[in-house]
């Protein structure tokens, strides 16, 4: 059924249809809607599932860790500061290949302070080991919610579903939700392969010494490294029974562009006018969007820019000292194919708003030039408030 | 598209109005997207939503920086700040007002309608007499204005939104449709008198 739904109770219906029996969570700007809507059900009784109210974040991803360690699915979702207060546990979740799903809200770090979109959250949680998905509108939110499920329950590690602080999380628009006989036919109940379990006791996370860490490890990179097929197979089935499915990345009238603009969440959205007013202007452009991060869909990017001379990425984000996290990971990926240059921008920082103008500077700025800039080039930067 | 902007006060229901008439416009067919300007809520702050209007998927994500036409749930804004900002010209400015405001030169090249939506919502019960809850009858002037949406989407957007007192709201939006009054198209400091139909100015201007 066709409902007006904020991106927020987007992802709250999926982990209803999901049946999840475990929310643990501590409330924190912008991902506060989520789980008031999901305190809500559990008390209505509308998802037979517990919330655990906890005094902190950290104690909310323990909580889930112990849940899915009891072998039930489990959610959680937070951001920015509650997300880095996280941060030990995220690494316990991972190395415990337990499937846990949290949704993040990309919000900035303070100080500033700042409530708003910035994806500094989530990529600094890059290397704990989860899968990481961004969402371009409520739809993909609650439809990747529901694969995300399906996917960490496969490959055994937690993935985090990520939405745009406001510019998904706080807006509405129609969202298709499936009834749930179909959502439980996509996603059978959860069978753990072990869990803890008073009838037959077992131990769990116990001490690895040097010779067995190191393959525990390796077993973690084969199952991120499996993810991409994995993928495509759920969502062949996601299809069949929804007549949706998204991939680890979208192409947009890539087929004759001269630069491809790469971008990540709502921006892509916007990003699609622009191309679309620049292809009137009888400009070459055509966009990328990057839906999987981690793992990197590095064969799907090198086959989706073949032939591709100029891509230009858009981040909002920045690893000080480096640069555009995106834009590297993608030269990370394209290393060695010749072909494509990478050209990396940085805006949209702490909520600063992504419009098609600016997506129309970076593309002109990138068709113009020779060779790219050594570092990253900020867009939409103040003057006045610059240091000189 | 069309794009609409909501100024109120935060407590005054200007965010809910926007959603209540998102729903009420896809229940007539059209694909919709609304937001609040993002920040921390505070009562009594100055607020914004956005509306957009399509016949088919929006995609840009932007903020509104050029609506074709405003809504205002409390007139004292006009004191605070330029509700006009960015507004196309010939656009719609909906007043939440007793009677035209003063200065109307401020307006020129806009056209304006006003509704003493707190004058109606008192009548219903609304609210109370320092804060009375006027959205329900901004969108009924709204539908008034626009042609669209219907009052009867209107009436069922709110019967599933509104927490409470869902005969009064509907019955705000009503009176307040039947007697919203339209100006029209202000030039200079002067303006047409109220017609007596929907959009009648609109069109001639």
């Amino acid at each position: 059924m066709m409902k007006v739904l904020e991106g927020s109770q987007a992802v709250a219906e999926a982990v209803r249809l999901a049946r999840v029996k475990v929310v643990s969570a501590y409330p924190i700007t912008p991902q506060t809607h989520i789980v008031e809507e999901l305190a809500r059900y559990c008390a209505e009784g509308s998802l037979d599932g517990r919330f655990i109210c906890v005094e902190s974040e950290h104690s909310a991803m323990a909580s889930v860790i112990g849940s899915a360690a009891g072998g039930v699915r489990s959610f959680t979702a937070s951001s920015s500061h509650g997300l880095a207060y996280m941060h030990e546990m995220l690494h316990w979740a991972a190395g415990a290949r337990l499937p846990i799903v949290m949704v993040d809200v990309n919000r900035a770090l303070g100080p500033g302070w700042n409530l708003w979109m910035d994806q500094s959250d989530s990529l600094s949680q890059r290397d704990t080991g989860w899968m990481q998905f961004y969402c371009a509108d409520g739809q993909e939110a609650l439809d990747t919610t529901l694969q995300a499920f399906r996917l960490a329950e496969m490959v055994h590690l937690p993935a985090m579903v990520n939405l745009d602080a406001f510019f998904l999380s706080h807006t509405y628009e129609p969202v298709e939700v499936p009834d749930a006989q179909t959502v439980d036919a996509f996603l059978p109940p959860y069978e753990p392969p072990f869990k803890m379990d008073q009838g037959h006791p077992l131990g769990l996370c116990g001490v690895a010494p040097p010779g067995v860490y190191m393959e525990m490890r390796r077993n973690m990179q084969m199952a991120m490294d499996s993810v991409p097929d994995l993928l495509d197979q759920i969502e062949d089935d996601f299809f069949i029974r929804f007549g949706r499915r998204y991939g680890s990345l979208e192409t947009y009238r890539c087929a004759d562009a001269d630069v491809v603009v790469v971008t990540t969440g709502t921006a892509s959205g916007t990003a699609r006018v622009a191309v679309d007013q620049l292809r009137e202007q009888g400009e070459k452009a055509g966009l990328l969007r990057l839906r999987l991060f981690r793992p990197f869909p590095s064969r799907a990017v090198r086959q989706a820019l073949e032939k591709i001379e100029k891509a230009a990425v858009l981040d909002r984000n920045c690893s000080f000292g480096s640069g555009g996290i995106f834009a590297n990971e993608l030269k990370a990926a394209l290393h060695g194919k010749g072909g494509t240059a990478v050209y990396s921008y940085i805006s949209g920082l702490g909520g600063r708003d992504i419009t098609v103008d600016l997506i129309k500077e970076l593309y002109t700025k990138t068709r113009d030039a020779d060779r790219p800039d050594s570092e990253s080039v900020w867009l939409g930067l103040k003057e006045e408030l610059m240091l000189r | 598209m069309e794009e609409f902007r909501f100024h109120g006060r935060g407590g005054q229901g200007t965010v809910l109005a926007s959603i209540t008439l998102a729903k009420a416009f896809f229940e007539a067919g059209y694909w919709v997207q609304t937001f609040p300007v993002f920040g921390s809520e505070r009562r009594g702050a100055p607020v914004e939503a956005y509306l957009r209007l399509d016949k088919s998927k929006i995609y840009i994500r932007s903020q509104v920086y050029t609506p074709d036409h405003v809504v205002v749930q409390d007139a004292e804004l006009l004191r605070l700040m330029d509700v006009t900002r960015g507004l196309k010209k010939g656009g719609w400015i909906l007043l939440n007002a007793p009677s035209l405001p003063d200065q109307l030169q401020q307006f020129d090249g806009f056209r304006i309608a006003c509704i003493d939506a707190s004058r109606i919502a008192l009548e219903l019960g609304l609210g109370s007499r320092t804060q009375p809850i006027t959205n329900t009858s901004m969108m009924g002037a709204f539908s008034r204005v626009f042609d669209k949406p219907s009052l009867e989407h209107i009436a069922s957007a709110i019967a599933a939104e509104m927490p409470a007192k869902i005969a009064e709201n509907v019955a705000a939006s009503r009176a307040a449709y039947d007697r919203a009054m339209i100006y029209g198209m202000v030039s200079g400091a002067s303006v047409f008198h109220p017609s007596s139909s929907p959009m009648e100015e609109g069109q001639d201007a």
